[in-house]
Protein backbone atom coordinates (compact mmCIF):
# COMPACT_ATOMS: atom_id res chain seq x y z
CA UNK A 1 0.00 0.00 0.00
CA UNK A 2 1.52 3.34 -1.00
CA UNK A 3 -1.60 5.48 0.21
CA UNK A 4 -2.39 6.95 -3.17
CA UNK A 5 -4.30 5.07 -5.72
CA UNK A 6 -6.15 3.18 -2.97
CA UNK A 7 -7.31 6.36 -1.90
CA UNK A 8 -8.62 7.28 -5.98
CA UNK A 9 -10.76 3.74 -6.12
CA UNK A 10 -13.70 4.52 -8.77
CA UNK A 11 -15.63 1.77 -7.17
CA UNK A 12 -15.09 2.75 -3.56
CA UNK A 13 -15.98 6.47 -4.51
CA UNK A 14 -19.13 5.31 -6.27
CA UNK A 15 -20.53 3.92 -3.57
CA UNK A 16 -19.74 7.16 -1.58
CA UNK A 17 -20.99 9.55 -4.12
CA UNK A 18 -24.34 7.49 -3.82
CA UNK A 19 -24.57 7.07 -0.22
CA UNK A 20 -23.73 11.03 -0.22
CA UNK A 21 -26.54 11.87 -3.13
CA UNK A 22 -29.51 9.47 -0.88
CA UNK A 23 -28.86 11.06 2.14
CA UNK A 24 -28.70 14.84 1.34
CA UNK A 25 -32.21 16.53 2.31
CA UNK A 26 -32.49 20.31 1.17
CA UNK A 27 -29.68 22.36 0.33
CA UNK A 28 -26.04 22.18 2.12
CA UNK A 29 -23.31 24.49 2.22
CA UNK A 30 -20.12 23.03 3.01
CA UNK A 31 -17.04 25.32 3.00
CA UNK A 32 -13.67 23.80 2.54
CA UNK A 33 -11.04 25.54 4.41
CA UNK A 34 -8.08 24.59 2.60
CA UNK A 35 -6.97 25.62 -0.92
CA UNK A 36 -6.11 21.93 -1.01
CA UNK A 37 -9.28 20.58 -1.01
CA UNK A 38 -10.32 23.40 -3.38
CA UNK A 39 -8.20 22.01 -6.18
CA UNK A 40 -8.56 18.17 -5.63
CA UNK A 41 -12.94 18.85 -5.95
CA UNK A 42 -12.20 20.02 -9.18
CA UNK A 43 -9.24 18.55 -10.30
CA UNK A 44 -10.58 15.09 -9.58
CA UNK A 45 -14.30 16.26 -11.14
CA UNK A 46 -15.94 15.73 -7.22
CA UNK A 47 -18.41 18.87 -7.35
CA UNK A 48 -19.61 17.93 -10.16
CA UNK A 49 -20.75 14.48 -8.59
CA UNK A 50 -22.21 16.04 -5.74
CA UNK A 51 -25.92 16.51 -5.47
CA UNK A 52 -26.91 19.84 -7.12
CA UNK A 53 -28.28 21.38 -3.23
CA UNK A 54 -24.78 20.32 -1.94
CA UNK A 55 -22.89 23.56 -2.66
CA UNK A 56 -18.90 23.36 -1.86
CA UNK A 57 -17.35 26.77 -0.98
CA UNK A 58 -13.32 27.65 -0.69
CA UNK A 59 -12.34 29.26 1.78
CA UNK A 60 -9.32 31.21 3.35
CA UNK A 61 -6.69 28.18 3.17
CA UNK A 62 -4.21 29.30 1.02
CA UNK A 63 -1.62 31.00 2.99
CA UNK A 64 -0.08 32.61 -0.11
CA UNK A 65 -3.81 34.40 -0.71
CA UNK A 66 -4.24 35.27 2.68
CA UNK A 67 -0.91 37.26 2.78
CA UNK A 68 -1.67 41.00 2.84
CA UNK A 69 -0.09 43.37 0.37
CA UNK A 70 1.53 45.49 3.32
CA UNK A 71 3.42 42.20 4.62
CA UNK A 72 4.47 41.48 0.70
CA UNK A 73 5.94 45.06 0.42
CA UNK A 74 7.82 44.54 3.50
CA UNK A 75 9.56 41.88 1.92
CA UNK A 76 10.04 43.11 -0.79
CA UNK A 77 12.02 45.55 0.75
CA UNK A 78 14.02 43.51 2.71
CA UNK A 79 15.01 41.83 -0.50
CA UNK A 80 16.31 44.75 -1.98
CA UNK A 81 18.32 45.43 1.20
CA UNK A 82 22.38 45.52 0.01
CA UNK A 83 24.05 41.94 -0.24
CA UNK A 84 20.81 40.15 1.53
CA UNK A 85 19.66 37.27 -0.47
CA UNK A 86 15.74 36.30 0.11
CA UNK A 87 15.03 32.58 0.06
CA UNK A 88 11.22 31.97 -0.66
CA UNK A 89 8.99 28.76 -1.79
CA UNK A 90 8.06 29.34 -5.16
CA UNK A 91 4.57 29.65 -4.50
CA UNK A 92 5.30 33.03 -3.51
CA UNK A 93 7.83 34.73 -6.00
CA UNK A 94 4.76 35.58 -8.78
CA UNK A 95 2.34 36.98 -6.09
CA UNK A 96 1.20 40.48 -6.63
CA UNK A 97 2.48 43.26 -3.99
CA UNK A 98 1.25 46.74 -4.23
CA UNK A 99 4.40 47.47 -6.61
CA UNK A 100 5.32 44.33 -8.51
CA UNK A 101 6.24 40.66 -7.05
CA UNK A 102 9.26 38.96 -5.75
CA UNK A 103 9.84 37.73 -9.76
CA UNK A 104 9.96 41.50 -10.46
CA UNK A 105 12.34 42.63 -7.71
CA UNK A 106 14.25 39.59 -8.65
CA UNK A 107 14.44 41.37 -12.35
CA UNK A 108 15.36 43.94 -11.03
CA UNK A 109 18.22 43.17 -9.24
CA UNK A 110 17.44 41.68 -5.91
CA UNK A 111 18.95 38.29 -5.06
CA UNK A 112 15.46 36.15 -4.70
CA UNK A 113 16.04 32.17 -4.21
CA UNK A 114 13.91 29.55 -4.35
CA UNK A 115 13.89 26.37 -2.20
CA UNK A 116 11.89 23.47 -1.51
CA UNK A 117 12.55 23.57 2.49
CA UNK A 118 13.52 25.89 5.24
CA UNK A 119 16.51 23.57 5.61
CA UNK A 120 17.64 24.56 2.55
CA UNK A 121 17.96 28.76 3.28
CA UNK A 122 19.88 27.69 6.36
CA UNK A 123 22.31 25.47 3.95
CA UNK A 124 22.49 28.95 1.83
CA UNK A 125 23.43 31.09 4.87
CA UNK A 126 25.93 28.55 5.80
CA UNK A 127 27.57 28.82 1.70
CA UNK A 128 27.29 32.49 2.29
CA UNK A 129 28.60 33.09 5.33
CA UNK A 130 29.17 36.63 4.49
CA UNK A 131 25.54 37.81 3.64
CA UNK A 132 22.21 37.60 5.36
CA UNK A 133 19.76 35.20 4.20
CA UNK A 134 16.26 35.81 4.65
CA UNK A 135 13.41 32.99 4.54
CA UNK A 136 10.13 34.21 4.09
CA UNK A 137 8.05 32.11 6.28
CA UNK A 138 4.68 31.92 5.11
CA UNK A 139 2.34 29.39 5.86
CA UNK A 140 -0.08 27.30 8.43
CA UNK A 141 0.69 25.43 10.99
CA UNK A 142 1.57 22.70 8.59
CA UNK A 143 4.60 24.69 7.87
CA UNK A 144 5.77 26.53 10.89
CA UNK A 145 7.48 23.50 12.86
CA UNK A 146 9.54 23.27 9.60
CA UNK A 147 10.32 26.65 9.64
CA UNK A 148 11.00 26.66 13.97
CA UNK A 149 12.80 23.77 13.79
CA UNK A 150 15.14 25.32 11.12
CA UNK A 151 15.75 28.56 13.51
CA UNK A 152 16.82 25.50 15.91
CA UNK A 153 18.95 23.79 13.31
CA UNK A 154 20.88 27.30 12.96
CA UNK A 155 21.08 27.97 16.58
CA UNK A 156 22.73 24.45 17.13
CA UNK A 157 25.04 24.97 14.26
CA UNK A 158 26.00 28.43 15.44
CA UNK A 159 24.94 29.93 12.06
CA UNK A 160 24.33 33.73 12.77
CA UNK A 161 23.28 35.02 9.40
CA UNK A 162 20.31 32.54 8.85
CA UNK A 163 17.16 35.06 9.73
CA UNK A 164 13.01 34.33 9.04
CA UNK A 165 10.66 37.01 8.30
CA UNK A 166 7.92 35.09 10.22
CA UNK A 167 4.01 35.98 8.62
CA UNK A 168 2.98 32.47 9.88
CA UNK A 169 -0.68 32.12 10.88
CA UNK A 170 -2.80 29.96 12.42
CA UNK A 171 -6.13 28.60 10.76
CA UNK A 172 -8.34 28.50 14.12
CA UNK A 173 -8.68 32.10 14.04
CA UNK A 174 -9.47 32.23 10.32
CA UNK A 175 -12.96 30.00 10.69
CA UNK A 176 -13.83 32.16 13.62
CA UNK A 177 -13.70 35.05 12.00
CA UNK A 178 -15.47 33.50 8.91
CA UNK A 179 -18.56 32.35 11.21
CA UNK A 180 -18.53 35.94 13.28
CA UNK A 181 -18.58 37.45 10.23
CA UNK A 182 -21.87 36.24 9.42
CA UNK A 183 -21.74 36.80 5.59
CA UNK A 184 -22.09 33.20 4.83
CA UNK A 185 -24.19 30.27 6.05
CA UNK A 186 -22.57 27.46 6.20
CA UNK A 187 -23.69 24.14 7.31
CA UNK A 188 -20.78 22.32 7.70
CA UNK A 189 -16.94 22.63 7.20
CA UNK A 190 -14.31 20.49 5.84
CA UNK A 191 -10.88 20.93 8.07
CA UNK A 192 -7.86 20.92 6.88
CA UNK A 193 -6.22 17.10 6.72
CA UNK A 194 -2.63 18.13 6.83
CA UNK A 195 -2.97 21.59 9.15
CA UNK A 196 -4.73 19.12 11.38
CA UNK A 197 -2.11 16.44 11.49
CA UNK A 198 -0.07 19.34 13.69
CA UNK A 199 -2.37 20.98 15.65
CA UNK A 200 -4.91 17.53 16.31
CA UNK A 201 -8.62 17.19 15.99
CA UNK A 202 -9.14 18.47 19.33
CA UNK A 203 -7.87 22.23 18.33
CA UNK A 204 -11.60 22.28 16.32
CA UNK A 205 -13.85 20.96 18.69
CA UNK A 206 -14.93 25.07 19.57
CA UNK A 207 -16.29 24.71 16.59
CA UNK A 208 -19.24 22.18 17.81
CA UNK A 209 -19.07 23.66 21.12
CA UNK A 210 -19.35 27.37 20.68
CA UNK A 211 -20.84 27.76 17.20
CA UNK A 212 -22.75 24.16 16.89
CA UNK A 213 -21.03 24.20 13.55
CA UNK A 214 -20.05 20.29 12.04
CA UNK A 215 -16.68 19.93 11.13
CA UNK A 216 -14.83 16.41 9.33
CA UNK A 217 -11.34 16.98 9.07
CA UNK A 218 -10.26 15.00 5.65
CA UNK A 219 -7.06 14.20 3.57
CA UNK A 220 -6.82 15.26 -0.32
CA UNK A 221 -7.53 12.22 -2.33
CA UNK A 222 -10.65 11.56 -3.37
CA UNK A 223 -12.38 9.12 -0.95
CA UNK A 224 -10.81 10.79 1.81
CA UNK A 225 -12.69 14.08 0.57
CA UNK A 226 -16.14 12.24 -0.17
CA UNK A 227 -15.94 10.67 3.05
CA UNK A 228 -15.49 14.02 4.45
CA UNK A 229 -18.30 14.79 3.41
CA UNK A 230 -20.38 12.26 3.52
CA UNK A 231 -19.65 12.20 7.36
CA UNK A 232 -20.79 16.08 7.37
CA UNK A 233 -23.89 15.21 5.80
CA UNK A 234 -24.30 12.62 8.38
CA UNK A 235 -23.62 15.35 11.28
CA UNK A 236 -26.29 17.58 9.32
CA UNK A 237 -29.04 14.83 9.59
CA UNK A 238 -28.64 13.67 12.95
CA UNK A 239 -28.65 17.28 14.33
CA UNK A 240 -25.27 17.05 16.06
CA UNK A 241 -22.33 18.65 15.51
CA UNK A 242 -19.01 17.48 16.30
CA UNK A 243 -15.56 17.21 14.67
CA UNK A 244 -15.31 14.02 13.05
CA UNK A 245 -11.85 12.38 11.50
CA UNK A 246 -12.07 11.26 7.76
CA UNK A 247 -8.47 11.26 7.39
CA UNK A 248 -7.24 8.68 10.80
CA UNK A 249 -4.27 7.67 8.73
CA UNK A 250 -2.89 10.73 9.10
CA UNK A 251 -4.22 12.83 11.94
CA UNK A 252 -4.74 11.95 15.70
CA UNK A 253 -6.88 14.02 18.35
CA UNK A 254 -3.77 15.54 20.05
CA UNK A 255 -1.76 15.92 16.55
CA UNK A 256 2.03 16.20 16.77
CA UNK A 257 2.97 16.76 20.30
CA UNK A 258 6.64 17.41 18.93
CA UNK A 259 5.83 19.19 15.80
CA UNK A 260 3.35 21.83 17.82
CA UNK A 261 6.15 21.60 21.31
CA UNK A 262 9.01 22.93 18.19
CA UNK A 263 6.34 25.38 16.91
CA UNK A 264 5.67 26.67 20.18
CA UNK A 265 9.56 26.82 21.73
CA UNK A 266 10.03 29.27 18.64
CA UNK A 267 6.97 31.18 17.95
CA UNK A 268 4.59 33.46 19.88
CA UNK A 269 0.69 33.98 18.63
CA UNK A 270 0.58 37.86 17.91
CA UNK A 271 -2.15 39.98 15.70
CA UNK A 272 -1.94 39.54 12.42
CA UNK A 273 -3.30 41.06 9.24
CA UNK A 274 -5.06 38.38 6.37
CA UNK A 275 -6.35 39.59 2.98
CA UNK A 276 -9.59 39.71 2.93
CA UNK A 277 -10.38 39.19 6.88
CA UNK A 278 -8.07 41.97 7.96
CA UNK A 279 -6.52 42.07 11.39
CA UNK A 280 -7.13 38.85 13.68
CA UNK A 281 -6.14 38.90 17.24
CA UNK A 282 -3.53 36.12 17.72
CA UNK A 283 -3.42 34.40 14.48
CA UNK A 284 -0.27 35.10 13.36
CA UNK A 285 3.40 33.59 14.65
CA UNK A 286 6.01 35.88 15.35
CA UNK A 287 9.12 34.73 16.76
CA UNK A 288 9.79 34.70 20.46
CA UNK A 289 12.28 36.69 21.83
CA UNK A 290 14.38 34.56 22.86
CA UNK A 291 15.37 33.68 19.52
CA UNK A 292 15.39 37.32 18.31
CA UNK A 293 18.66 36.86 16.65
CA UNK A 294 16.76 35.23 13.77
CA UNK A 295 13.84 37.89 13.75
CA UNK A 296 14.40 39.32 10.46
CA UNK A 297 11.86 41.89 11.13
CA UNK A 298 13.86 43.20 14.24
CA UNK A 299 17.29 42.36 12.30
CA UNK A 300 16.49 44.85 9.23
CA UNK A 301 14.57 47.84 9.60
CA UNK A 302 13.18 49.37 6.24
CA UNK A 303 11.00 52.34 5.21
CA UNK A 304 7.56 50.81 4.34
CA UNK A 305 5.38 53.03 1.75
CA UNK A 306 1.35 52.55 1.94
CA UNK A 307 0.14 49.37 0.45
CA UNK A 308 -2.72 48.67 -1.23
CA UNK A 309 -4.79 45.84 -2.92
CA UNK A 310 -4.51 45.49 -7.10
CA UNK A 311 -7.41 48.13 -7.97
CA UNK A 312 -10.97 45.68 -8.55
CA UNK A 313 -9.38 42.88 -7.34
CA UNK A 314 -11.84 40.90 -5.17
CA UNK A 315 -9.24 37.95 -3.73
CA UNK A 316 -10.61 39.04 -0.16
CA UNK A 317 -14.53 37.91 -0.88
CA UNK A 318 -13.21 35.00 -2.22
CA UNK A 319 -11.63 33.95 0.30
CA UNK A 320 -14.32 34.85 2.73
CA UNK A 321 -16.58 32.61 0.64
CA UNK A 322 -18.81 34.77 -0.33
CA UNK A 323 -17.74 35.14 -4.22
CA UNK A 324 -16.88 32.17 -6.53
CA UNK A 325 -14.76 32.83 -8.63
CA UNK A 326 -16.61 32.53 -11.99
CA UNK A 327 -18.59 35.67 -10.54
CA UNK A 328 -15.80 38.32 -10.36
CA UNK A 329 -15.36 40.25 -12.95
CA UNK A 330 -12.06 40.09 -13.69
CA UNK A 331 -12.00 36.50 -13.86
CA UNK A 332 -10.95 34.77 -17.18
CA UNK A 333 -10.99 38.77 -18.71
CA UNK A 334 -8.09 40.59 -17.18
CA UNK A 335 -7.16 38.14 -14.76
CA UNK A 336 -5.69 34.68 -15.85
CA UNK A 337 -2.60 32.52 -14.40
CA UNK A 338 -0.39 33.88 -17.03
CA UNK A 339 -1.58 37.48 -15.70
CA UNK A 340 -2.68 37.12 -12.46
CA UNK A 341 -4.62 40.52 -11.16
CA UNK A 342 -4.90 39.10 -7.44
CA UNK A 343 -2.78 35.99 -5.55
CA UNK A 344 -5.66 33.60 -5.85
CA UNK A 345 -5.66 33.34 -9.44
CA UNK A 346 -1.53 33.41 -8.81
CA UNK A 347 -0.90 30.60 -5.74
CA UNK A 348 -0.99 26.60 -7.07
CA UNK A 349 -3.84 26.53 -3.67
CA UNK A 350 -6.00 29.52 -5.14
CA UNK A 351 -9.42 29.25 -5.78
CA UNK A 352 -9.31 31.00 -9.09
CA UNK A 353 -6.35 29.25 -10.34
CA UNK A 354 -8.58 25.56 -9.45
CA UNK A 355 -11.43 27.14 -11.15
CA UNK A 356 -9.88 28.45 -14.11
CA UNK A 357 -7.49 25.02 -14.46
CA UNK A 358 -10.67 22.82 -13.93
CA UNK A 359 -13.50 24.59 -14.84
CA UNK A 360 -16.69 24.51 -12.86
CA UNK A 361 -19.42 22.75 -14.47
CA UNK A 362 -21.53 20.22 -12.82
CA UNK A 363 -22.91 16.72 -14.57
CA UNK A 364 -26.33 18.07 -14.35
CA UNK A 365 -25.87 21.36 -16.28
CA UNK B 1 1.39 25.26 0.57
CA UNK B 2 0.04 22.51 2.72
CA UNK B 3 0.72 19.78 0.29
CA UNK B 4 2.45 16.72 2.03
CA UNK B 5 3.20 13.33 0.42
CA UNK B 6 3.05 9.83 1.65
CA UNK B 7 6.51 8.41 1.35
CA UNK B 8 8.17 5.35 2.46
CA UNK B 9 11.42 5.90 5.27
CA UNK B 10 14.36 3.53 3.55
CA UNK B 11 17.09 4.28 5.70
CA UNK B 12 17.93 6.88 8.51
CA UNK B 13 21.00 8.65 9.42
CA UNK B 14 20.68 10.88 12.46
CA UNK B 15 17.74 12.99 12.56
CA UNK B 16 17.57 12.52 8.70
CA UNK B 17 15.45 10.27 6.75
CA UNK B 18 16.23 9.20 3.14
CA UNK B 19 13.16 8.47 0.62
CA UNK B 20 12.13 8.22 -2.31
CA UNK B 21 10.12 11.33 -3.93
CA UNK B 22 9.66 11.80 -7.55
CA UNK B 23 11.51 8.63 -8.65
CA UNK B 24 14.90 10.47 -6.86
CA UNK B 25 16.52 9.72 -3.66
CA UNK B 26 15.85 12.67 -0.87
CA UNK B 27 16.86 13.54 2.45
CA UNK B 28 14.27 14.91 4.71
CA UNK B 29 14.30 15.78 8.44
CA UNK B 30 12.86 13.71 11.14
CA UNK B 31 12.87 16.75 13.70
CA UNK B 32 9.58 16.70 13.97
CA UNK B 33 8.48 12.83 13.89
CA UNK B 34 11.68 11.60 16.06
CA UNK B 35 9.72 8.24 16.84
CA UNK B 36 9.43 7.50 12.74
CA UNK B 37 11.32 4.07 11.91
CA UNK B 38 12.81 2.30 8.65
CA UNK B 39 9.74 0.95 6.70
CA UNK B 40 7.40 3.59 7.96
CA UNK B 41 5.33 6.02 5.69
CA UNK B 42 5.51 9.50 6.62
CA UNK B 43 3.67 12.43 5.05
CA UNK B 44 6.15 14.85 3.96
CA UNK B 45 5.82 18.18 3.78
CA UNK B 46 8.94 21.01 2.40
CA UNK B 47 11.52 18.59 3.74
CA UNK B 48 9.48 17.52 6.73
CA UNK B 49 7.86 14.43 7.83
CA UNK B 50 5.14 15.67 9.69
CA UNK B 51 3.08 12.74 10.79
CA UNK B 52 3.72 9.21 10.37
CA UNK B 53 1.13 7.53 8.71
CA UNK B 54 -1.12 4.74 10.30
CA UNK B 55 -0.87 1.89 8.29
CA UNK B 56 -4.11 0.06 10.13
CA UNK B 57 -6.34 2.80 10.44
CA UNK B 58 -5.95 3.28 6.46
CA UNK B 59 -7.19 -0.53 6.19
CA UNK B 60 -9.83 0.27 8.28
CA UNK B 61 -10.71 2.76 6.33
CA UNK B 62 -10.80 0.80 3.52
CA UNK B 63 -12.57 -1.21 4.26
CA UNK B 64 -15.03 0.31 5.85
CA UNK B 65 -15.51 1.53 2.68
CA UNK B 66 -15.68 -1.17 0.52
CA UNK B 67 -18.59 -2.51 2.58
CA UNK B 68 -20.56 0.42 2.22
CA UNK B 69 -19.56 -0.18 -1.65
CA UNK B 70 -20.84 -3.80 -1.14
CA UNK B 71 -24.46 -2.67 -0.01
CA UNK B 72 -24.15 -0.17 -3.27
CA UNK B 73 -23.10 -2.89 -5.79
CA UNK B 74 -25.50 -3.53 -8.51
CA UNK B 75 -26.46 0.22 -8.69
CA UNK B 76 -24.85 2.04 -11.31
CA UNK B 77 -27.19 5.07 -10.83
CA UNK B 78 -23.36 7.03 -10.62
CA UNK B 79 -21.44 7.05 -13.43
CA UNK B 80 -17.92 8.39 -13.13
CA UNK B 81 -16.47 10.44 -15.52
Amino acid sequence: MKFIDEFRDPHLARALVESIRQRTHGRLRLMEFCGGHTHAILRFGIRALLPPSLEMLSGPGCPVCVTSSADLDHAMAMAHIRGVILATFGDMIRVPGSRGSLQKARADGADIRIVYSPMDAVKLAEKNVSRPVIFLGVGFETTAPGVAASILQARQQGIKNYFVFSLHKMTPPATKAILDGGEVDISGILGPGHVTTVIGTDAWRFLSEKYNVPMAVAGFEPLDILRGISMLVDQINEGHARVDNAYPRGVLPQGNRTALAIMNEVFEACDAEWRGLGVLRESGMRIRDTYAAFDASKAFRVTLTPSYDPPGCRCGDVLRGILSPPDCSLFRQTCSPENPIGPCMVSPEGACVAYYQFGEKRVDD
Amino acid sequence: MCLAVPVLIQNIEGTHGVVELGGAQRTISLMLTPEAKVGNYVLVHAGFAIGIVDEEEARETLGLLEQMAAFYDGDDKVNLP
